[in-house]
């Protein structure tokens, strides 16, 4: 376990960045917003505000609305002027958007951004939610979001698995393990399930070292799926084929966003993961 | 080679078929670069009407020009003047370096400058660093160290293949130590880190620009100094001797003034690659090999092209912006073969 001050520091810089960014304070309730993150977006139109949404980055795609709106490019590198074009009164913002120097420009442009934590906790989910309510003027609506999800959560994680797990992608045909601090790996973590990849972030995974790990269980996303030909496809890929994961048939398959976006589905997300896990073949 | 004054105009050689003299090429593309400047910083998501352009130096009253005139001031100009100043910077230290190498191959990145300098801000990143302030300077040590090496290495035998040879190997030594950087790289870091191996003319500001300008123009001026002796290489290195420019020192100043030239442009804009290859070669196949006007008339052309595909770069997929090295492989590849069919048929 990793000490508290590593959890809450994060959100500590990303509070401060964000009261420093901040400085054009947001009209109070605005209409024309840019989203800059797809768990972002996804966000704005659960609390039922999509139809401000004036244009979004390349990677909000859920829910199927979203993919109409103009896009500004993917958010770590969006294009500035894009979101000037647009004219927004608001533009919210993932910590992970960039470039720094397109956030810089925005400042100058008197254009108000509010920029949000992407943790991929329960914490950072509730920031997120609250965080876009107030900036869209919802009032409540975030509070009643973060206590139906924790709510869910909490009743849903009464039930522990005790498996061992692999996290794979493998959109390019190259497997990718996730570790630690992924949306993926929380996500497993509150199923109780132990991932057995040890390193952070997401590796790239040689065909021995999956077939050294042993996994009990795989769980992947529907597009590393199709992107090996099906399910048979995907199992039987070298290092795979020799799991008992893949003796067993236990591949679990879940959307990409689902999986990997920690947004307002989570106890959805949550649910499919525990049904997965649970499955017997 | 001054071109005869009117009244004795008659077709001299029948090769030299009504081919504007450099003067006349250089004064060309000034005006072109001027139209195509105007015009990209009248264009993009936000539309500046052109005819009010020029009342935008004033300070307007009315917010939709206030709006335009923040724009054009914050985000479209530096823009411009940077693709300006990085497209020409890249291209002469390409013609120059052609010369020195005596090889049609030869670019900016192949002693050393480019990844040596993606190296440094990569390095930066990974150790920790997060503003510009520490990792452009990085950048240019990592540049300066990693041509520096590459000089040592490739000048302890004479000849210039050594060089070339040591400018590959450390290229590849600072390409996988980028991998291993990588590999060990937090998903918030290659953010970061894509910026550097892509390119990017995003980070353009005043401040940055105000060092940055002449700087370039300092350096391609001492580099236009050095004319007469790429001119004597073009004969070769012993007839470069012969006539009496001493080409060790040449090379040596040579080396030093394009990593000083191509360090900071690394530093701030990332590794753009094309420019610096293309654009001379542009330039040879229209305008022959004198250097005296070859390196004048490549600076322009630099920025011409530069200026161009950033263009196209934010106008293409509006509102979002395309990486500005797939625009410069685009229109510099179909338009250096169609230069080199056509010279041959």
């Amino acid at each position: 376990m990793r000490s508290g001050y590593f959890r809450i520091l994060p959100a500590l810089l990303t509070a401060l960045c964000g009261a420093l960014l901040s400085s054009p304070a947001p009209a109070a309730d605005p209409q024309r917003v840019v989203s800059l993150g797809g768990p972002i977006t996804e966000i704005v139109y659960a609390l039922g505000a999509g139809d401000r949404l004036v244009g979004a980055d390349a990677s909000s795609i859920y829910p199927a609305a979203a993919e109409k709106l103009p896009k500004v490019g993917y958010y770590r590198g969006f294009a500035v002027e894009g979101v000037i074009g647009l004219q927004p009164q608001l533009v919210l913002a993932s910590d992970q958007a960039g470039p720094p120097a397109a956030m810089a420009q925005l400042q100058k442009l008197g254009i108000p951004v509010v920029v949000l934590s992407a943790e991929p906790t329960l914490e950072g989910l509730e920031q997120r939610l609250e965080g876009v309510a107030k900036a869209l003027g919802l009032g409540n609506a975030g509070h009643e979001q973060v206590a139906r999800i924790r709510a869910e959560v909490s009743r849903l994680t009464q039930t522990r698995s005790k498996q061992s797990v692999l996290l794979l992608s493998a959109h390019s045909g190259k497997l990718q393990a996730a570790g630690e601090g992924t949306a993926a790996d929380a996500l497993l973590r509150l199923t109780g399930a132990r991932n057995l990849f040890a390193d952070k972030g997401y590796k790239p995974l040689s065909a021995e070292a999956a077939a050294a790990l042993q996994p009990e269980v795989i769980v992947t996303t529907t597009l590393s799926v199709e992107a090996n030909g099906g399910i048979k496809g995907f199992l039987a890929q070298p290092g795979i084929a020799v799991t008992p994961a893949a003796r067993n048939g236990r591949l679990v398959v879940m959307d990409d966003l689902l999986l990997l976006g920690f947004g307002p589905r989570l106890p959805e997300a949550l649910r499919e993961l525990q049904a997965g896990l649970a499955a017997r073949p | 080679m001054r071109s005869p004054s009117p009244a004795l105009a008659v077709p001299a050689a029948p090769r030299a078929r009504r081919r504007p003299s450099p003067l006349q090429l250089l004064l060309i593309l000034c005006l072109l670069l001027a139209a195509l400047a105007l015009a990209s910083a009248s264009s993009g998501a936000v539309r500046i009407p052109l005819a009010h352009l020029a009342d935008l130096w004033r300070t307007p009253a009315d917010p939709q020009a206030a709006f335009w005139r923040n724009v054009l001031l914050e985000v479209r100009l530096p823009r411009v003047v940077f693709a300006i100043v990085v497209g020409s910077g890249l291209a002469i230290s390409g013609a120059v370096m052609q010369a020195l190498f005596r090889n049609p191959l030869a670019e900016p990145g192949l002693i050393g400058v480019s990844l040596g300098g993606a190296l440094g801000a990569v390095g930066a990143i990974v150790l920790g660093a997060q503003s510009l302030a520490i990792i452009a300077p990085a950048a240019f040590v990592g540049s300066l160290l990693a041509t520096g090496a590459a000089y040592r290495l490739g000048t302890v035998q004479p000849g210039v293949a050594n060089l070339l040879l040591a400018g590959v190997a450390i290229n590849a030594i600072c390409a996988s130590v980028i991998g291993v950087f990588t590999y060990q790289a937090t998903d918030v870091q290659l953010r970061n880190l894509t910026f550097w191996n892509m390119g990017s003319l995003a980070g353009a500001n005043w401040s940055m620009l105000a060092w940055l300008t002449p700087w370039v123009l300092l350096l391609s001026i001492l580099l236009i100094r050095d004319w007469r002796a790429l001119n004597a290489l073009l004969l070769g290195e012993r007839e470069a001797q012969h006539l009496g420019f001493a080409l060790r020192r040449l090379r040596h100043r040579i080396v030093i003034l394009c990593a000083l030239l191509v360090g900071p442009l690394v530093a701030v804009a990332g590794t753009i690659s094309f420019i610096g290859l293309v654009v001379p070669h542009l330039v040879r196949l229209t305008q022959g090999a004198d250097h005296r006007w070859l390196l004048p008339i490549t600076l322009a052309g630099g920025a011409l092209v530069m200026t161009l595909a950033d263009w196209l770069a934010r106008m293409i997929v509006m509102p979002a912006e395309l990486p500005i090295g797939i625009i410069t492989a685009f229109i510099g590849g179909p338009f250096l073969l169609w230069l080199l069919t056509r010279r041959q048929g």
